[in-house]
């Protein structure tokens, strides 16, 4: 059995936590073979071959594979699907925007954020917000994966696979990239940081959304945010944890004027341990919380960063 | 041009979803069902074109029971012109894959020819995100993922993303599969003049069969569980408590 992981690739550089994750994820399905795909991917090929576990690290550059347009991407990996029977990545948006392509293309149907790895054939996923957890057995000849990052520990380094060069990417003349708006931050990342500092709509406003941010940075965590503070402008789309934004679960989740609707508690409701901050008692966000302090955010947060 | 909106009728995201005790599936049975949310907002964009004169028909479609029909007609009331009904299960607990709704939704496309199909990002039931990527890749199409802004320009649209790193812009050649994230709009409430008007709308009704489309799913779910259980925690009476807590567990 062998599998091929697609790996993450933005602008050249990998995301070693987010690959090294889907590593494991993977290793109980075969051998590793890593994808690296881009227009520039060479040195995240090199970075891959050190993960644990990894067999082979295959390089494709083409200015066509840049910034991971998803028809030229999915084509890619059509041509180099023989020799494989799982196609997996981590569920990042680059993925979930590729392999359901790809499974389409290959006939199978796609798994979507799987959290467990039963067999070969057997995978777990959560599904209603993650307020079930389905088993499902796929009878496709090929699988087509994304693993939800949160659910597995990252894969060590130390190794030294061999690195070979494929070809075969064309423009698919369909779709080009116009631009990226990425905010540069010496913040830990949202998916792989141990201590989450997120903020709600209780914050009230972009300005003091700071204080969040404070309490952040003198912990060495990551930003996180409700859908309702991100709706509202207080925050980026990309630091929305929940159902249908980030999945995290780091050592430690302080949710700030966030009430826990179940939409959020789904992405962050695996963190060990979660701290709760919310003036009103009733919050459903306490059910979740190790240590719930009610109270107004805007004397508790200063004082808490003052103190730790 | 056309748009077509596929809209799938889900559990309400108010409902706190209940697994069946024998763990062969979740609680359907009563609860309350509604159009997906981000369908609304697909819904909503579409309207939104022709409201700007970018679109011309919008047409709602959606796979499932028959009671699928409600979504329509809400669809219809928001202000989507015409709806197709694909009937492919009798049972609310069967529910269709995104494998088979995106081979009934490319011979939908077939016979329509719309422009630009709009979608929603992910069903917030089976939370598969898969199925507007897949009618694309059926179509051989072009594909812009969690738009967050859609601008129509001719024979090419420009479709902002919400990414991981935060957002993408590309441009795309129409026609032209997008699916909505939560950021592109918000929905209008139908008023009570359009869901009384909603009801003269066309509204046909086909079957999975009639498109020849195999809906037999690929997955077989061997179960269903609930998920592990947090143990209850405590409150804390200040910060200093919740200081000395945090120092105690080794947590900051
Ligand atoms: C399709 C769909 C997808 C969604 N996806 C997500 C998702 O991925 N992530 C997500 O988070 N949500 C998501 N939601 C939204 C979710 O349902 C909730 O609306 C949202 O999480 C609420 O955000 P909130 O807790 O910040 O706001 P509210 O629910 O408004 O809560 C604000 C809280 O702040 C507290 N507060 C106010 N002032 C203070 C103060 N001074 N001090 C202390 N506490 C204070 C209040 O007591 C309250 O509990 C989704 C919804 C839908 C329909
Ligand atoms: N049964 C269905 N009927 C109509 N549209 C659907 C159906 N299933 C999925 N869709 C569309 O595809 C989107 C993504 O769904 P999914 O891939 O299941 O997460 C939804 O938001 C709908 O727009």
């Amino acid at each position: 059995m062998a599998v091929l992981l697609l790996a993450e690739v933005n602008n050249g550089e990998l995301s070693m936590d987010a690959t090294a994750k889907a590593v494991t994820a993977s290793k109980a399905l075969g051998d590793v073979t890593v994808l690296c795909a881009g227009a520039s991917a060479a040195d995240a090929a090199k970075e891959a071959a050190t993960i644990d576990g990894v067999a082979k690290v295959l390089v494709a550059e083409d200015p066509a594979l840049g910034h991971r347009l998803a028809e030229s991407t999915a084509d890619l990996i059509v041509s180099l699907a023989g020799d494989y029977d799982h196609i997996v990545a981590p569920a990042t948006t680059d993925a979930k925007n590729v392999l359901p392509r790809l499974a389409a293309l290959l006939d199978v149907m796609m798994l979507t954020d799987v959290s467990g790895v039963v067999d070969g054939d057997t995978f777990e996923r959560p599904i209603y917000a993650g307020n079930a957890i389905q088993t499902v057995k796929s009878g496709d000849a090929k699988k087509v994966v994304s693993f939800r990052t949160a659910s597995f520990d990252a894969a060590g380094t130390g190794g030294s696979a061999a690195v070979e060069t494929v070809g075969g990417a064309s423009a698919s003349g369909l779709s080009e990239w116009v631009e990226d708006k990425v905010a540069e931050s010496d913040r830990p990342e949202l998916t792989s940081a141990g201590i989450v500092v997120s903020g709600g709509r209780g914050v009230g406003s972009e300005d003091d959304f700071a204080l969040i941010e404070k309490l952040a940075d003198k912990l060495g965590a990551a930003v996180g945010a409700s859908r309702a503070a991100v709706d509202s402008g207080f925050a980026p789309n990309d630091w929305q944890v929940g159902q249908t934004g980030k999945v995290v679960a780091p050592d430690l989740y302080i949710a700030v004027g966030i009430s826990g609707a179940i939409q959020h508690l789904a992405g962050m409701k695996d963190s060990k341990i979660i701290v709760a901050i919310n003036k009103d008692e009733e919050a459903p966000i306490f059910q979740v919380a190790d240590y719930g302090l009610v109270a107004d955010l805007f004397e508790a947060v200063p004082e808490l960063t003052e103190k730790l | 041009m056309k748009v077509v909106v596929p809209v799938k009728r889900v559990i309400d995201y108010n409902v706190k979803v209940r697994v069946k005790a024998d763990g062969s599936g979740v609680d359907l049975a009563n609860v309350k069902m509604s159009m997906n949310p981000f369908d609304e907002i697909a819904v909503e964009e579409a309207i939104r074109l022709k409201e700007a004169g970018k679109a011309d028909e919008v047409v709602a479609v959606s796979i499932g029971i028959k009671q699928a029909q409600e979504t329509l007609r809400t669809a219809l009331a928001m202000g989507a012109d015409r709806a197709i009904l694909v009937v492919a299960a009798d049972d609310v607990h069967t529910d269709i894959e995104p494998l088979a709704v995106a081979k009934i939704l490319a011979k939908v496309v077939e016979e329509e020819q719309p422009g630009l199909v709009l979608c929603g990002k992910q069903a917030i039931d089976n939370d598969m995100n898969a199925t507007g990527q897949m009618l694309s890749a059926i179509l051989g199409w072009s594909q812009a993922t969690f738009a967050s802004e859609v601008g129509i320009d001719g024979d090419s649209a420009v479709v902002t993303r919400e990414v991981d790193g935060g957002l993408q812009t590309i441009k795309v050649k129409m026609p032209t599969v997008v699916s909505v994230d939560l950021r592109l709009n918000e929905p209008r409430y139908a008023s009570l003049p359009n869901i009384m008007k909603a009801k003269k709308k066309p509204l046909d009704e086909k079957t999975a069969a009639d498109y020849g489309v195999d809906v037999t799913p690929r997955l077989t779910v061997v179960k269903t569980s609930e998920p592990a259980e947090r143990a209850a925690g405590e409150m804390v009476g200040s910060v200093d408590e919740l200081v000395a807590k945090l120092k105690e567990k080794g947590a900051v």
